[in-house]
């Protein structure tokens, strides 16, 4: 059960998800209380067995919030995400990944 | 790279980003354009919880309770100020409380509802910390949790778990292990391990060398 590293981030996205709930909650977007109740809700789906409160779950609870507060709308998010997967494809091994690479980008 | 070269060595020409990373750069590009986030912040966040915020603050603080009782009494009546006397504070432990192990109660802590845990002192939780079984188990079954975890506490223990909340973040002063009374505060805090300082774990014995205490640094 118990893990001897005490690494924060298994991923960097992990750490970039936690970075930018920081940034958001000292921006005013949210209170410590409200994110622990919207992740507690989070992981707890209808009808289905409790999930870890990992980075996956942050990454969700801060997508709905997002959402609700009219910040990015689903479809905004998912057709941004949809570009960085098409941006990523179009980019060489090794080369920084740019929107600007979708083969689709309209500044 | 030769011309030749990457026609046949590539089957997939493009880079790898799984969903996950799309989605979080998908949000990051979004809030940096609607002037919500500002990337240079976000990697300075990221350089702090990766090198600078972990257990060796909470350490420093029950070392320092270990060996000064004034610091221990002000610990325990109100941990956030005692806390902030080493200089530690900020995000994540705006209320902490420390809880003390004696020989009659052992102290366990857990967030039932998510993950909270005082991130001036411990760093982020790990990742069984986070997990449905520890949140679950930790209240109904303390005793065998501790066990999975190697601890094993006289029947005569009583285990009380507290639930950390966004605003009341616990962390325990573990006992003081015997034969430390020649030891200084830094070889002290040596000892602490996070674990400890959750409740799943004791802290570490004392060298069995003088050679395995840390040279002394010239301040």
């Amino acid at each position: 059960m118990s893990d001897p590293s005490p690494k924060a981030f298994a991923a960097p996205w992990e750490a970039q998800v936690f970075a930018l709930v920081v940034s958001l909650k000292e921006a005013g977007l949210f209170t410590w209380t409200e994110w622990a109740e919207r992740l507690g809700r989070e992981i707890r789906p209808a009808g289905d067995s409790e999930r870890a409160a990992d980075y996956g779950a942050w990454l969700a609870t801060l997508e709905s919030i997002l959402a609700e507060r009219g910040v990015a709308a689903a479809e905004t998010v998912a057709a941004r995400t949809a570009a960085f997967l098409r941006a990523a494809e179009a980019t060489p091994h090794g080369q920084p990944i740019r929107l600007e690479n979708d083969p689709l980008y309209r500044p | 790279m030769s011309h030749d070269h990457a026609h046949h060595d590539h089957q997939h020409h493009g880079s790898d980003l799984s969903p996950v990373e799309a989605r979080v750069r998908a949000l990051e590009s979004l809030l940096t354009e609607k002037g919500y986030i500002d990337p240079a912040a976000l990697d300075a966040l990221v350089e702090l919880y990766e090198t600078k915020v972990g257990p060796h603050a909470g350490a420093r603080v029950v070392a320092r309770a270990w060996v000064d009782p004034g610091f221990r009494a002000r610990l325990l009546s109100d941990a956030t100020p005692a806390i902030a006397e080493l200089g530690i504070g900020g995000r994540g432990g705006e209320h902490m409380v420390v809880v003390e192990n004696t020989s009659e109660t052992h102290n366990l802590v857990v967030c039932t509802l998510c993950s909270c845990y005082p991130w001036p002192v411990l760093g982020l939780p790990p990742v069984w910390y986070k997990a449905p079984p520890y949140r679950a188990r930790a209240v109904i079954d303390p005793r065998g949790v501790l066990a999975e975890f190697g601890v094993r506490l006289p029947d005569t223990t009583r285990i009380v778990v507290w639930d950390s909340t966004a605003e009341t973040r616990y962390m325990v002063l573990p006992m003081r292990p015997a034969g430390t009374e020649g030891l200084s505060e830094e070889d002290l805090a040596a000892l602490v391990t996070r674990d400890a300082m959750i409740g799943t774990g004791l802290p570490g014995s004392v060298p069995a060398s003088p050679l395995d205490s840390p040279l002394e640094m010239p301040a």
